[in-house]
């Protein structure tokens, strides 16, 4: 593995021992140690809960880092070029973490630097590790990803977390519940995708009475922005919202994911059952994402 | 009909015959190509073709296509047969097959690509040959070839 930029370079192979590489990480296990490497946070769109997340992980390895955040535009025309922007920073650093708006990015930067170069999000593109942290999440709390049923809810349409989530689990033959309003529907491109490789799933459009047999509900949430009529929003928001007493039967291993943050679409009624991981689920973003910096660094 | 397309073939004594193209494709075909006003063509439009039902057919003097052409031929009108006349004689012929990666001829619709922000080659690939799905290798997005700018 040379760089981390989409979901769809990694096998299920590389995934699964990214997972390990976390797991003992997590454990104390393996302790890389990053001391004299300095790594180049580029957000040229802000997200300060994933540059956390990525700062958090170079330090808890004893690495540095470098942060720009808050440039609006990779390229900007008075300025110098994106690409040589790029190669400068690459040589003063040992790995480049990139957020950016434009999609596709993170591909080019990748072929222009001779450093390893980690996609934190590309537009509506990719987010390749909040995929692996979901992964992580969700191997570590069920003890595998084989076979699992998983439910996704809320914006399945324009949700970049949940593409990849499905797509991602689609390796390991997950079937899935589908659950969104029908015009936020998962979009075709990525059902056929899950139909080439026989994977089955549902599509319904109420989260009560349809979790009692999953061992996974990812929520996600849905913008009311996205709704022509603000009227029609407020009529079908309730069959996205999971609240405690919906919670009477799901299985013992059930658990609630979300990529936070959340707004209303988890009522925080939940938060205290044991069903409850969206906290854990962030933590475990740093595991993952040391697991991948010490990698893609030769440090494991 | 085999008939008229024999002394249309022969007619030609140097210069290259695309067959089988799509049918309604071949006036795209003659974009493509930029053939100046000098050029002699013949465009033959709904014929009928055993092999795919209606084609279109172009027969053009005295030139003989670049790889790049060829290429964009092979995208625009898949499973065309491209032959080269050469004193009267057919001194090539191949059948043209959608490539697998495309290189710098589509331009990506999508406008938050980084290939239409910066001075990039594009890239696409073949995701599936029989509808024509290509996905670039930046954003990702898919497309159908159809429905994509092809520089020229
Ligand atoms: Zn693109």
């Amino acid at each position: 593995m040379k760089n981390m930029i989409s979901m769809r370079d990694l096998s299920k192979k590389d995934i699964l021992h990214l997972m390990e590489i976390a797991a003992k990480i997590e454990d104390g296990e393996i302790v890389p140690d990053l001391k004299g490497r300095l790594a180049a946070l580029l957000f040229f769109e802000p997200s300060t809960r994933t540059m956390f997340s990525f700062d958090t992980a170079v330090k808890r390895m004893n690495g540095s880092t470098i942060i720009m955040s808050g440039t609006k535009n990779t390229s900007s025309k008075k300025g110098e070029t994106f690409a040589d922007t790029l190669q400068t920073i690459a040589q003063y650093s040992d790995i480049i973490i990139m957020r950016t708006p434009v999609e596709g990015a993170a591909r080019y930067a990748s072929e222009i630097v001779n450093i390893p170069v980690v996609n934190a999000g590309d537009g509506a593109n990719q987010h390749p590790t909040q995929a692996l942290l979901d992964l992580y999440s969700i191997m570590k709390t069920q003890g595998t990803l084989e076979g699992l049923k998983v439910g996704l809810a809320g914006d399945l349409r324009f949700g970049r977390t949940v593409h990849s989530l499905a797509q991602a689990l689609s390796l390991f033959g997950v079937q899935f519940k589908f659950i969104s309003p029908s015009f936020l529907q998962m979009p075709e491109y990525i059902k056929d995708d899950l139909e080439a490789r026989k994977i089955k799933f549902t599509e319904l459009d109420d989260i009560e009475g349809n979790i009692d047999d999953l061992d996974i509900l990812y929520v996600t949430r849905i913008q009311k922005e996205r709704f022509a009529d603000p009227e029609d929003y407020e009529n079908l928001k309730g069959s996205y919202i999971l609240k405690k007493s919906m919670l009477d039967n799901v299985k013992t291993n059930f658990k609630v994911m979300h990529p936070l943050p959340r707004v209303d679409e988890i009522n925080t009624d939940v938060d205290d059952t044991k069903y409850a991981y969206y906290f854990p689920q962030a933590k475990n973003g740093v595991f993952t994402r040391q697991a991948l910096i010490a990698i893609l660094l030769g440090e494991v | 009909m085999n008939e008229i397309k024999q002394i249309k073939v022969n007619a030609i004594k140097n210069g290259t015959v695309i067959d089988h193209i799509k049918a309604g494709t071949g006036l795209k075909v003659i974009n493509i190509l930029k053939l100046k006003q000098s050029d002699v063509i013949m465009l033959g439009i709904n014929l009928k073709s055993n092999k795919i039902g209606k084609k279109d057919i172009l027969k053009i003097e005295n030139r003989e296509l670049t790889h790049d052409e060829v290429n964009i031929i092979a995208l625009i009108a898949p499973n065309a047969t491209l032959t080269i006349i050469n004193n009267y004689e057919v001194t090539q012929k191949q059948s043209l097959m959608m490539p697998k990666i495309i290189k710098e001829l589509i331009v990506c619709p999508n406008p938050k690509c980084i290939t239409n922000l910066e001075s990039i080659t594009s890239r696409f690939e073949l995701t599936e040959e029989k509808t024509g799905t290509i996905r670039c290798g930046y954003c990702e997005k898919k497309y159908q070839v159809d429905d994509v700018s092809i520089k020229i």
